[in-house]
């Protein structure tokens, strides 16, 4: 079996492949134009005078289709592929070949009107195309660059581990850099540090050529010094952590996790405060779905019918303009009345998850998917009808909710960091609640109800009760992101509870690793932080329109390359690669029989 | 109490009292919605004979559209065992392509100077785009995915779906695109069998009962067909019998894609108007419709989608309106005693279908005697509340579907 592997020329290669990425490639570009992103994205800049989010949009097709046109699955047990000049051709090839795609497009576009069908494609999209140049200059332009990047890709392939991983830390870094300007600017801004961010990030947005090369370079540099990739490195330290250790562990992060909560607010500035407020209010929603999707294996599509039970009941207790009920009661933390609201809310919540949940239960999963959409769209139909509208305010909804009050202060959207306060708050419970939840019998009875729904009845399983306790806690945990989610708004309308609320909850869920606390945690950064909610802009506020196109998208590609999530919990990913860990298991037996052999 | 004990396998908890609850309510609103209207109509108060023919034609012609959409639903099902949410955007990228060609042939005068070789080959554009929609998804998100758990497909559906609905969007803009009017001759009403159908439906109906007797013909009659039927009932054991099951796979989603690009010009002849959003509700009720025919069986889907087309149709208009009719007390104890007497018949036998009927029987007399009357204003806005009703009845009661399903062991779980 030790056989020199033969040397293979510099052509040698799937040219099948690259040709099928290139076309891919360059597809996608001219949908990414079509759509219009590169047009609306283009206002945003990423490094001042260079580059803006729009051409980012474009310039990283290239790049990740060049590299996945050379990409080779080192096979176990076979020698790993040998890297070489070759993939500097395949990349440059796909990348020609998805450039003259592109070029081809551009071409189309200037010689046809196409804006009868798709209004996007006009002279200014072309004129920023082909750099205002003509399109004989841009799409050679086009040729060279997508080229270029395509053998940059291929040459990740070939670059020594620690090379590559410089190169792709700056990129990213300065890219982070530019992201997260407004929360930059307005930190220094509080810190009165202006000098640093004036350096960094140039008048008109965007990061100045000389700050993202120092960025850049200190990325660079701090991923020299370090071994192997921090992120994972961490995580199956987590993972391997037994008992003690972890708990420690636990205790120092959600004490780190505590002082940031309470001291960031108070340096950062409102719109920080608005977006983190946002994050924390899916992050809320996002652990109940959890409880009922990753741990309980129910898919609930209409999740955002019991954050509507949660606002409207606010909204009807506390209103003074609430049309049929007005007890006009204060959500004060600190008196009876509040805890009233919090009691009625609860209580509403979990009898609203025992009627929807009741009659579903019994459904196998997908159907059971289907019901709970067909529920939440009947909750926001009939909270818009005109028939309900004597109690619930119809299309007008209920307006004029006043403030929580928690002491002397005063808790409303005005002020983004009292909201975030009562997110942290309530997040917290919920983690608690959660994490206590997943590691009892409860949590127990939920894991084997998702993997054997029969196996566990026999086992002694009472599915009916575990099922329910799922649904009820999860709507529990979605009321309550209501309630703040009214007090927040001052008003609720029907149109704040469309389905889209309950996809983009699942797909923070599924993004982050379905049963994973931290998964969620960062699921909900990552994607309200950055994207926005459904109506919320993120970091990127440009993306506004096209979000749901790209939450589509990532939900599409991670239950193709990564099931289990971005952090995934350590039994969802055994249940996910079962087999793959078995044939491991048994490749490793193998290899010491061999060696016991030869010795 | 040891009756109780010798039908073991008969436990009636809680969870079964509230499904009851919830039966009897259904029946109840209905039957109490449907002779009001009908009593309604008596007195002069309610629709008309021919509002009610009118209906009844809308409901037969959307319901015929329904189902067309529910064959794919149904054969995937049948096939994958997965609701491929995505389907109702296959629809809607049929409607939209074709829109453009219309627009097209408008503006160049074939529309008005030969309506029908212009829509026909609108429908063959329709069609293509469909048929190659519902193929590039399932080669794109659902080949990979082939004997992963059953959520996860669904789930790229989803994904796939709210992708698809935002491509268009972006593509072509949010307004939504209305279709050239169709000619005259085509509007006006022919008698058929006491019925007067506006042109356009018959047409549409037509349509559909040809797409679904050529797929019927293609289903049980032809070799690729039978490859179908094989894929459906046992994926491994066809691949043994020398089927190529990804090949299969691939004529399904074709198949279906089709089907659902025909229903795309159908929904341009009924109501003209598409948008990115225009696949969602259609795509839910299809499935709604699919389910209640029992998955996997084409006739069922057909039929299941003609039922909840009328349901819908006359579900607002005739079963809420009725609700406004207050029952005579004569009538309700008349209804209240019935149902005591079935309930007290029928108590040992224990059956839940006896059990609803008699409690939805003492809920009339209740109503009765209590005269209730239940006035919904906008009630147009409450149809799309019946859809959705439909769909979580007809899945909680009734998910077998009326006909039958037709499905591998493996995907009934």
């Amino acid at each position: 079996m030790n056989q020199m592997p033969t040397r293979r020329s510099a052509t040698d290669l799937d040219w099948d492949r690259v040709r099928r990425w290139g076309i891919y490639a360059g597809l996608t570009m001219a949908f990414l134009s079509s759509i219009g992103m590169v047009e609306s994205l283009d206002k945003r800049l990423i490094v001042d005078p260079i580059l803006s989010l729009g051409f980012l949009a474009l310039l990283w097709v290239p790049v990740a289709f060049g590299y996945a046109a050379t990409y080779e699955e080192a096979k176990e047990g076979m020698a790993a592929p040998e890297k070489g000049e070759r993939d500097l051709i395949g990349g440059l090839a796909a990348g020609l070949i998805g450039g003259l795609f592109f070029v081809a497009f551009i071409a189309i576009a200037d010689a046809v009107d196409l804006r009868g069908v798709f209004p996007r494609i006009g002279p200014a999209l072309i004129d920023l195309l082909t750099f205002g140049r003509g399109t004989a200059v841009g799409g050679l332009l086009w040729l060279m660059i997508s080229g270029l990047l395509g053998m940059f890709g291929g040459l990740l392939h070939v670059l020594p581990v620690r090379v590559r991983r410089a190169v792709t830390n700056a990129l990213t870094a300065v890219f982070l850099v530019a992201l997260v300007e407004i929360a930059v600017v307005d930190i220094f801004e509080s810190l009165r540090l202006t000098v640093i961010s004036d350096w960094i990030y140039a008048k008109n947005g965007g990061v100045t050529i000389a700050g993202a090369i120092v960025v850049g370079a200190l990325a660079a540099l701090s991923s020299v010094r370090s071994e192997g990739d921090a992120v994972v490195r961490f995580r199956t330290r987590y993972a391997t952590m037994e008992g003690d250790e972890r708990k420690r562990f636990n205790l120092i992060a959600g004490a780190v996790g505590l002082v940031l909560a309470v001291v960031l607010p108070m340096v950062l500035g409102g719109l920080t405060n608005e977006l983190l407020a946002n994050v924390g209010l899916f992050l809320l929603m996002a652990l109940g779905l959890n409880l009922v999707v990753g741990y309980a294996g129910l898919l609930d599509l209409g999740y955002v019918a019991f954050f509507a039970v949660g606002a409207y009941t606010t909204a009807i207790l506390t209103s003074p303009l609430s049309p049929k009920w007005t007890p006009m009661l204060t959500l004060d933390f600190f008196s009876i009345e509040g805890w009233v609201v919090m009691v009625v809310v609860v209580a509403v919540a979990a009898l609203s998850g025992l009627v929807v949940g009741t009659p579903v239960i019994r459904l196998r999963g997908d159907y059971l998917a289907i019901v709970t959409l067909g529920f939440g769209e009947i909750v926001r139909i009939l909270f818009l009808s005109d028939w309900l509208a004597p109690a619930f305010g119809g299309a007008q909804g209920i307006r004029n909710i006043p403030a929580a009050v928690a002491g002397p202060a005063e808790i409303n959207g005005t002020k983004p960091q009292t909201i975030f306060y009562l997110v942290v708050i309530f997040v917290g419970i919920a983690v608690y609640v959660a994490w206590r939840l997943y590691h009892s019998r409860i949590g127990r009875a939920w894991a084997a109800l998702r993997e054997d729904e029969d196996v566990a009845e026999a086992m002694g399983v009472e599915t009916t009760k575990m099922k329910l306790l799922a649904f009820i806690t999860g709507a529990i945990l979605a009321s309550f992101g209501g309630m703040i989610f009214a007090v927040k708004v001052g008003s609720v309308f029907p149109s704040s509870f469309k389905l889209i609320v309950s996809i983009i909850v699942l797909v923070i869920v599924i993004v982050g690793g379905m049963g994973s606390i931290p998964g969620v945690v960062v699921g909900s950064l990552v994607l309200i932080g950055i994207l926005g909610g459904p109506t919320q802009p993120g970091l990127l506020a440009e993306f506004g329109e096209f979000k749901l196109l790209i939450y589509g998208a990532l939900l599409v590609f991670m239950m193709l390359r990564r099931p289990e999530g971005l952090w995934p919990s350590v039994q969802r990913q055994r249940e996910l690669h079962q087999e793959e860990i078995l044939q491991d298991a048994w490749l490793k037996a193998e290899a010491a029989a061999d060696s016991a052999g030869e010795r | 109490m040891t009756t109780t004990a010798e039908r073991a396998d008969f436990r009636f908890n809680w969870v079964d009292s509230f499904l009851l609850a919830l039966r009897i309510a259904a029946i109840f609103v209905v039957v109490w919605g449907t002779v009001g209207a009908l009593a309604l109509g008596f007195v002069g108060e309610g629709l008309s004979g021919s509002a009610w023919k009118d209906l009844i034609v809308a409901g037969l012609a959307q319901g015929s559209m329904y189902g067309l959409i529910a064959l794919g639903y149904s054969m995937v099902y049948g096939v994958l065992g997965f609701i491929n949410f995505a389907h109702g955007e296959v629809f809607m990228a049929g409607a939209m392509v074709g829109f453009f060609v219309a627009d097209y042939f408008f503006t160049s005068g074939l529309w008005v100077s030969n309506f029908v070789i212009a829509i026909l080959i609108v429908l063959v554009v329709a069609v293509a785009t469909s048929t190659f929609t519902a193929v590039l998804i399932e080669k794109v998100a659902y080949r990979p995915l082939r004997n992963s758990p059953r959520l996860i497909p669904l789930i790229t559906s989803i994904g796939v779906s709210f992708f698809l609905q935002n491509a268009v969007l972006g593509l072509v803009g949010p307004a939504v695109k209305t279709y050239p009017q169709a000619p005259t001759w085509l509007s006006q009403k022919i008698s058929v069998l006491g019925l007067q159908i506006e042109g356009t439906k018959l047409l549409v109906i037509v349509i559909a009962v040809v797409s679904m007797i050529g797929l019927w013909l293609f289903v049980e009659r032809t070799k690729t067909g039978r490859a179908m039927r094989a894929v459906a009932e046992d994926k491994e054991i066809a691949a043994l019998m020398g089927i190529d099951v990804d090949r299969t796979i691939v004529t399904t989603f074709a198949v279906g894609g089709a089907m659902a690009g025909v229903a795309g010009i159908l929904w341009a002849l009924l109501f003209r108007g598409v948008s990115f959003i225009t696949g969602f509700l259609p795509g839910i009720k299809a499935f709604t419709a699919a389910v209640l025919g029992g998955i996997g069986n084409l006739v069922g889907a057909m039929a299941g989608g003609v039922l909840l087309g009328l349901f819908e149709s006359l579900g607002p208009n005739v079963v809420l309106r009725g609700l406004r009719w207050e029952i005579p007390v004569s009538l309700g104890i008349a209804a209240l005693a019935a149902g005591i007497g079935v309930a007290v018949l029928a108590w040992r036998r224990g059956r839940v279908s006896v059990a609803s009927v008699a409690g939805a029987l003492i809920m009339l007399g209740i109503a009765g005697i209590g005269q209730w009357s239940i006035v919904i204003p906008g009630l147009t806005q409450l149809k799309d509340v019946v859809a959705f009703s439909a769909l979580v009845l007809v899945l909680i009661f009734k998910p077998s579907g009326l006909f039958g399903e037709q499905l591998a062991d493996e995907d009934r779980a």
